[in-house]
């Protein structure tokens, strides 16, 4: 859900009337760093042949213009180059699938289990739930939440529903859109990234009909992101299914693994390769002989 | 986000245990001594660094910081130098730049007990270098447009880009700044995000004082935007005032959008007339018109801080204006005239209609000064009448108030407005101080935050900024509450409370049950000792809602019981625009004087325009008692005059002798009767006996509640007199928040993802 534009593309906003400065043209190809970059260029030879009064009318302007583009297609945050759009909005704005007016309420028994947390925090401070709630929530909600999510917690924790947006909207791991039913995060870190987290990435938008990151399949089945650090650098490259880890991957076994889960189907999660969790691939080089047993080297009659 | 109180924000008396505020730290008394540049300075414990800083004369800059908000530490700007170990000083410094503090260090001999002993340095090379470098940060994001950005001039990331930032840039970025989408905030702030340095200090107030808990941050890091997420307007009364705090023009004012720069302004500092807290302001003018009206500090008044209509109603003095003297003509129809020929009319009018005694009366409004009251008052009087009315609803106005006027205590806000921070109880009878008195609502919603303050309110319910348990109604209720005889955990901590406060609503003295309301509550505060009302406390109050009353009353403009029961045949309309017009008799000749062609006006026979408060200096009375002086900023519209030089010269026509001829010889009569009037600024108390001996009057009177449900006078904050009324933004206002006739932004956004 972080961006990733310096790997995947620039995102740059091209000057298609520089006259009225009221056109421009969102560049935001993945394969189109060239362009880009042309594109890039002339702009910033614009830039410098711009009389210095003028540079700051002509940046808001520039601005300007992004923000009605960003109104428009709804992805402020964009300049930065986040692929995923529907992941990056920071204004809820209502839609036919995403409204308030559409009911959320716990199930009875994930109203237990919120229940039970709560009672982990004082009464007055009940409101320390927000984040298992909304995860509660998440899950309960087809893996994201909408904004009838977020007001039924602050309702249930009784806090002003801003306080559950700050929340929301801060950590990426809560959906704000909604995802198929397998959500495929591709760490693309650096040590991923050294182990060949980009190919793992192509061959998972190839396998799944060339989406973009932030896209779901057609079918629903599938959404990809590229994620940061997930803490399994040592089985890199990695992506992750839902709840699971898979490790060691290769283009082969992600392919596999998405096959699978397009099937239905639960591949074994941990290490694709043949190694136990995150042994030396190399074998072992240290505790190779036998652990000597107990009393071993003691004297006889304690043996 | 973290909320830490900051130490001036924080009310006078903090409880131990808070409930309503995670983050907030008990008072600490003790004093520490630290060395700043050299220089060694004494703050209370508890402090800020950069309050110790400015305390040594070695002002910070600061963007996020705020001596009236929560400590957040997010513009990563102040940024001294620091000698010892990190402190446990709550300032933001711990956070903003650790590394500069540890790699500096200086000697371990000062790294005695925490905070005390604390060695800081603001003016060295290292220092600059790091405020230069946080400098070139917030600029990287911040466009470049100040040519069109509404806060030129008063800028302080300009101003302080030019004190401290670098002279060139190194801003080669060609994917461009940060951009953000503009929020619709409401008719009163205009918003452009961009410029947004994301101090959050517009968050801090809406959570905090203004006590709308909407506004937040959504995101985080790089694409951290202030909003409220969901599309919604600033609904507060107190919105304007983000306008002020927000360090660059990220939230500028729409009303006032490119009208003016600020170096054109005049700035003229004046007294607010809108309700009766008599908030200071500063007029800004340019040639004959006011641009915008700014709060003023005052800390015993409104603080920093005031509400949308003292704001924004300005615009409502530049239409509907009376700006010529009016007679009407034979076909009914108003004709203009000269002064003299208006006058004569009067003159003409008063003596055709036979008037004498207690036949003329005079009716005081909204506006009306104390200058021209008492000049109103020695006129009439001296015509031999005592019918002197004020323009109450319900012709509550034409008969003596209930409360009587002869003790300033029974009509006054006797704990004074900073005395609600130290209030432990308050009971609410018959107000909604958020609609009557809105800056000083703030203050109990401070008080109520940072302390364990409990209010019960009787009356309608209403949407305060604070939590409060609902008594009842009617006068029954109080009565049995005061009796003793309701349950619930606000009559316990009544019951214990140490400094308890009643604030009886002005909307009392005009209902059925004033008088039984009035006389319950004075037995009860007899009956209960010096619990209420002692030495150091009075904790019985009555809120004004109204800039001319609490004057009206120090001066005894009320009728006598006789003059009451007159039929007037002569009216003298002084700013009296709220008036019943069923109290005026048909064949009566009626005199509006007054600023604005508004209902008053409609009813005269002879309009004298007068001059709004903006444009004349005269002396207002506060809900405290507290009596200001408003200063003129521009000159009244055409022929339109200062109120107490057209009674004067009315006087001279009607053949009536009034002892003097200057603002000094009339301030002279004011003195006389009551020297307080005059002490500008200051509050003077009312002595206890004297106190007692109201609360005695009032306890006398001995009248069974019908039980009618009280009402609140005021159902539409933005509208409540003739200059708001004629404000384009107030009505604007009144159909955003009031009525909510808008339209929700965007309607095209759900079409477009169908
Ligand atoms: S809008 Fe203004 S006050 Fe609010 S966070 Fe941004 S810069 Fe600060
Ligand atoms: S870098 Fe991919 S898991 Fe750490
Ligand atoms: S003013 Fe100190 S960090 Fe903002």
């Amino acid at each position: 859900m972080t961006s990733k534009s310096v790997q995947n593309g620039f995102h740059i906003f091209q000057f298609v009337n520089a006259e009225s400065l009221q056109s421009y043209r969102l560049q935001a190809d993945h394969n189109d760093i060239e362009t880009t970059c042309l594109h890039g260029s002339w702009l910033s030879d614009v830039w410098k042949n711009t009389a210095t009064t003028a540079r700051s009318t002509l940046s808001s302007a520039f601005n300007y213009a992004i923000q009605a583009l960003g109104c428009t297609i709804h992805c402020e945050g964009l300049i930065y180059g986040s692929p995923s759009r529907s992941l990056m909005t920071l204004q809820h704005r209502d839609t036919p699938y995403n409204n308030p007016q559409i009911e959320f309420k716990f199930n009875p028994e994930n109203l237990t289990r919120a229940k039970e947390i709560i009672s982990h925090y004082p009464t007055q401070y009940k409101k320390a739930a927000v984040i298992p709630l909304l995860d509660l929530g998440q899950r309960q909600n087809k893996g994201w939440t909408s904004i009838s999510v977020m007001n039924y917690v602050a309702e249930l924790l009784e806090m002003p529903p801003m306080r559950v947006y700050e929340v929301a909207t801060f950590y990426t791991m809560f959906n704000r859109e909604p995802i198929g039913t397998n959500f495929v995060q591709v760490c693309t870190t650096t040590p991923c990234m050294l182990r060949g987290s980009t190919d793992i990435l192509n061959t998972t938008l190839s396998h799944l009909g060339g989406i973009k990151p932030g896209e779901t399949t057609k079918d629903g089945k599938f959404t990809v992101i590229e994620v940061e650090c997930q803490g399994a650098c040592s089985n890199a490259p990695m992506l992750v299914v839902n709840d699971d880890f898979y490790e060691d991957l290769t283009p082969e076994s992600t392919k596999k693994i998405l096959d699978a889960f397009s099937r239905g189907e639960k591949p074994k999660p941990g290490p694709q390769s043949s190694r136990q969790t995150s042994e030396n691939s190399a074998g072992l080089t240290a505790l190779t002989s036998k652990p000597y047993g107990p009393g071993e080297h003691c004297s006889p009659e304690f043996q | 986000m973290l909320r830490i109180v900051a130490s001036a924000s924080r009310p006078t008396r903090l409880a131990v245990a808070n409930r309503r505020n995670i983050a907030s730290t008990s008072a600490r008394q003790a004093d520490i001594t630290l060395t700043v540049d050299g220089k060694e300075v004494t703050v209370p414990q508890g402090s800020a660094l950069i309050q110790a800083c400015e305390a040594a004369g070695s002002p910070i800059p600061r963007f996020c910081y705020h001596d009236r908000l929560a400590i957040a530490g997010n513009c990563r700007w102040h940024v001294p130098r620091r000698g010892t170990t990190l402190t446990k000083t709550r300032c933001v410094m711990a956070r903003s730049l650790p590394f500069l503090v540890s790699s500096f260090f200086y000697s371990s001999s000062s790294a005695a007990p925490a905070m005390n002993g604390q060695v800081v340095f603001t003016n060295t090379p290292l220092v600059h270098e790091a405020r230069e470098g946080v400098m070139e940060f917030l600029l990287a994001n911040h466009p470049l447009d100040c040519p069109i950005c509404d806060q030129g001039g008063e800028c302080d990331l300009q101003d302080q880009s030019i004190r401290y930032g670098s002279d060139r840039t190194r801003f080669h970025e060609i994917t461009g700044k940060r951009a953000v989408s503009n929020k619709d905030l409401g008719p009163i702030v205009k918003t452009s995000m961009n410029r947004c340095i994301q101090c959050t200090r517009c968050v801090r107030f809406a959570n905090e004082v203004a006590g709308v808990e909407d506004l937040g941050t959504t995101g985080r890091g790089n694409d951290l935007q202030i909003g409220m997420y969901v599309e919604k307007m600033m609904d507060s009364e107190l919105s304007g005032n983000v306008i002020d705090l927000c360090p660059v023009g990220a939230l500028t004012s729409k009303p006032y959008a490119f009208q003016a720069r600020p170096w054109e302004l005049k700035n003229t500092e004046s007294i607010d007339v809108l309700d009766a807290v008599g908030s200071n302001i500063r007029v800004d003018s340019r040639g004959v018109q006011v641009m915008r009206i700014q709060p003023r500090t005052n800390d015993n008044v409104n603080e920093e801080w005031i509400s949308d209509k003292t704001r924004y109603a300005y615009d409502g003095l530049r239409t509907q204006r009376l700006t010529t003297p009016l007679v009407k003509g034979p076909d009914n129809r108003f004709v203009a005239a000269s002064w003299p020929d208006a006058l004569s009319a009067i003159a003409d009018g008063l003596k055709r209609t036979g008037a004498s005694g207690n036949e003329i009366k005079a009716v005081a409004g909204h506006l009306a000064d104390t200058e021209s009251l008492v000049v109103l008052k020695d006129l009439v009087n001296r015509l031999g009448s005592d019918n002197l009315a004020s323009d109450l609803a319900d012709k509550s106005g034409d008969a003596p108030p209930v409360h009587g006027v002869d003790i300033k205590s029974n009509y006054s806000f006797n704990s004074s407005i900073p005395g609600l921070e130290s209030a432990d109880a308050i009971l609410l009878v018959g107000t909604n101080p958020r609609h009557e008195a809105a800056v000083l609502n703030s203050r109990i919603r401070k008080s109520w935050l940072h302390s364990e303050l409990v209010v019960g309110m009787v009356g309608p319910r209403a949407d305060t900024t604070y939590a409060y348990e609902h008594l009842g109604e009617d006068a029954k209720a109080l009565q049995k509450f005061l009796g003793g005889k309701t349950n619930g955990d606000f009559a316990e901590r009544w019951a214990k409370a140490e400094r308890p406060m009643i604030i009886v609503g002005s909307a009392i003295g005009e209902h059925v049950d004033g008088e039984a309301v009035f006389s319950m509550l004075a037995q009860y505060i007899q009956s209960a000792g010096t619990r209420l009302v002692r030495d150091d406390w009075n904790g019985f109050n009555v809120l004004q809602r109204v800039a001319s009353r609490p004057a009206a009353y120090e001066i005894g403009f009320v009728p006598s019981r006789a003059a009451a029961s007159t039929t007037p045949k002569f009216i003298y309309l002084l700013n009296a625009d709220e008036i019943d017009p069923a109290s005026i008799p048909a064949d009566a000749f009626v005199v509006y004087q007054g600023h604005h062609g508004d209902r008053g006006a409609a009813l005269a026979d002879v309009c004298l325009p007068g001059a709004a408060y903006t444009e004349k200096g005269a002396t207002w009375v506060n809900t405290e008692g507290r009596s200001q002086l408003g200063r003129a900023a521009v000159p009244p519209p055409g022929a339109a005059r200062d109120d107490w030089k057209i009674v004067r010269a009315l006087a001279e026509v009607v053949g009536v002798d009034l002892p003097y001829d200057d603002v000094v010889s009339v301030r002279d009569r004011m003195w006389a009767i009551s020297p307080s009037l005059v002490r500008w600024d200051a509050l003077e108390e009312t002595s206890l006996p004297v106190a007692k001996a109201g609360l005695a009057s009032l306890a006398g009177k001995k009248k069974a509640a019908t039980g009618q449900k009280l009402e609140l006078p005021i159902t539409n904050f933005y509208q409540t007199d003739v200059v708001s009324r004629a404000s384009v933004t107030m009505a604007q206002c009144t159909r955003a928040f009031v009525t909510r006739e808008s339209e929700p932004l965007a309607k095209g956004a759900v079409e477009m993802h169908a």
